[in-house]
């Protein structure tokens, strides 16, 4: 919501939630949006309310959400990972699904890391590419706890079809350190040719420029190690402390990333009336 | 009174050897336990189903592999795996136990039970017995450990492990919480050990004492860090102590000398670095990790556990390490 209202593209219209006690239905009210309590029905009702609705319920739900909206010719930007549509990483392919009824965020974790790993890639062929996320447990809801299987195997699908590695791995990791830890991610990867170190690490330093653009708390924990063929980056990824404190980067990246699609989206839709 | 010994040396032992098992060590080593009366053993990478990986090491041969050549030498005793949910999948688990595995212990941070819940309910449902293994249960109070080992019991485990990932529980600490559990839960009630403060047989005692009835040990302690409670030792330690195990002493004391002894690829001591673990709070696989990045950038070891240990990081930050060991190297070249 806070940063939807900074896009110069896109207009906070309305907040869908199922308890109408939630903090987020609280405060949307507060902002003096619309806010509807009976989740999915509730805005079928009142479809001409919007153009493009941002999913973050669960990848269950996310299925008939999806249904829904796409029938009645509703964008649906999908920050679950049901993972319908196709994968949109903002610096690697940002307009490559534009047109599509349902775009998918991947997850946090491949949110932070499948830039790099095609930073790498566009430098040397990236045989095999692996992710460790750690997060605080306090920013890990329930909702990716249950599931916690779903985000390795989609973040490793997306590490092959998104960042172009031949084969992805993923490895989630919770961390209840009090005061909570921020958000970080190691990237292993092994390439096809040895050397090639300054190119890479060039080809990184820009990517990490590209993706601090959205997410300005995103940053390099130490210069790239190159071992042999082996390539490891560790990253760190602060929060802008919208709604969740600054540690919870994870959900940051999400969000600062499926807005940088529903801008390209919304630009998409005023081109596409403009022929019209 | 009967007590469920479990080896690990063909899972924590793992990391010992590097992840290099091969079909060979494991058949015979799975002959000379199954031989020696041993109830369960555990074989999978150090990490679980699904570690192999850059970040805590690729397995020489396929776990899956592994995992069959150990069901195949087995008449009684039953095989196992270790699973991390976040590292393994339920696929994983569905693999290895259409292979004939018998036992899944699901294991999370001693704060996060509710990651394991599907596993522990898929485990539940292939007919798999059933463990719920709380990592480094030093990190957290009573309360917390009792409150999550309930979780468990709450998704179908049929027994709880206290699990000293770091081996720096004394024996009080470990009464303490396997008493509390013995208390509040119906199931049985587990303790894994480390020695990285040579407490691995004494906690392992007292656990027992306070009402465990599965423990965990590992042949010639080859395992994480300083190893684990010595299987064969503690076979012998329980029999004087007039605990039944069912377990052939000498069988196993030459499984021990004859398979695991030779494929030892350092001496299973507690060094410096391995106290260290125990001292700071470690997780025990992060030792040879350290070694390798204090080599790498010209430092001490003991400097990266510590730092590491001060970060509260947990089982499977094995990524930290080097970030530590680069930052370590990088403020030593400022100062003149």
């Amino acid at each position: 919501m806070y940063k939807i209202e900074r896009s110069p593209y896109l207009e906070m219209s309305v907040m869908i939630g199922i308890d109408p006690d939630s903090d987020g239905l609280k405060r949307a009210a507060k902002r003096g949006y619309k806010t509807i309590s009976n989740g999915i029905d509730g805005l079928m009702d009142q479809l001409d309310l919007v153009d493009i609705v941002y999913d973050a319920t669960s990848a269950y739900a996310h299925k008939r959400h999806s249904e829904l909206l796409t029938a009645a010719n509703k964008k649906v930007i999908d920050l679950t990972p049901a993972a319908i549509g196709p994968f949109t990483v903002p610096p690697v392919n940002l307009r490559e699904h534009i047109d599509q009824p349902n775009v998918n965020m991947v997850t946090c974790g491949g949110q932070a890391t499948i830039p790099i790993i095609h930073a790498i890639h566009r430098v040397v062929p990236v045989d095999y590419a692996e992710i460790v996320a750690t997060i605080a447990s306090k920013s890990a809801g329930p909702g990716t706890r249950a599931n916690i299987d779903e985000f390795t195997r989609t973040t490793a699908k997306a590490i092959e079809m998104v960042g172009g590695a031949k084969k992805g791995k993923a490895i989630i990791i919770l961390n209840p350190a009090e005061p909570p830890i921020i958000m970080r991610d190691a990237i292993h990867v092994l390439v096809e040719e040895q050397g090639h170190e300054e190119a890479i690490s060039k080809s990184i330093h820009e990517m990490v420029a590209t993706v601090q653009k959205y997410v300005p708390g995103y940053q390099l924990k130490s210069e790239p190690i190159f071992d042999g063929n082996k390539v490891s980056v560790f990253i760190e990824v602060n929060g802008a402390a919208d709604y969740l404190p600054a540690y919870a980067g994870n959900l940051d990246i999400m969000t600062a990333a499926a807005v940088q699609v529903g801008n390209e989206m919304a630009l998409h839709l005023q081109q596409k009336e403009g022929v019209l | 009174m009967k007590l469920n010994v479990l080896d690990v040396t063909l899972r924590d032992g793992s990391h010992s050897v590097r992840h290099s098992f091969t079909v060979e060590q494991v058949r015979a080593a799975a002959k000379g336990l199954n031989a020696s009366g041993v109830p369960y053993f555990e074989v999978s990478h150090g990490d679980g189903l699904g570690g192999s990986s850059l970040q805590y090491g690729l397995s020489k041969t396929d776990e899956l592999k592994l995992i069959e050549a150990a069901v195949s030498e087995c008449t009684t005793s039953q095989v196992s795996v270790l699973l991390l949910p976040g590292i393994g999948t339920k696929e994983d688990l569905q693999s290895a136990a259409s292979l004939g595995v018998k036992m899944a212990r699901i294991a999370t941070h001693v704060t996060e039970a509710d990651i394991g819940a599907q596993h522990i309910e898929l485990a539940r449902s292939l007919g798999l017995k059933t463990v719920g293994f709380l990592m480094m249960s030093h990190m957290a109070p009573v309360e917390k450990i009792v409150e999550q080992a309930k979780l468990f019991e709450s998704y179908g485990a049929e027994i709880v492990y206290v699990t000293d990932s770091a081996g720096a529980m004394l024996p009080k600490d470990v009464t303490e919480r396997i008493s509390a559990l013995r208390q509040a839960l119906q199931c049985e009630i587990g303790f894994h050990a480390h020695n990285n403060l040579s407490m691995a047989l004494a906690n392992t005692i007292a656990a027992i004492k306070a009402g465990a009835t599965y423990v965990d040990g590992s042949m010639r302690a080859l395992g994480a860090g300083a190893g684990n409670t010595q299987t064969e030792v503690m076979a012998a330690v329980l029999e004087r102590l007039g605990y039944e195990t069912g377990i052939d002493l000498y069988n196993l004391i030459d499984t021990a000398n004859d398979v695991i002894a030779p494929l030892m690829q350092q001496p299973q001591e507690i060094t410096g670095s391995s106290l260290i673990l125990g001292y700071a709070g470690v997780y025990s696989s992060f030792l040879l990790h350290a070694q390798n990045a204090a080599e790498q950038f010209g430092i001490d070891e003991r400097d990266i556990l510590m730092k590491v240990g001060e970060m509260k990081a947990v089982g499977g930050q094995e990524d930290l390490i080097y970030e530590v060991a680069q930052n370590l190297a990088s403020k030593r070249e400022v100062v003149p």
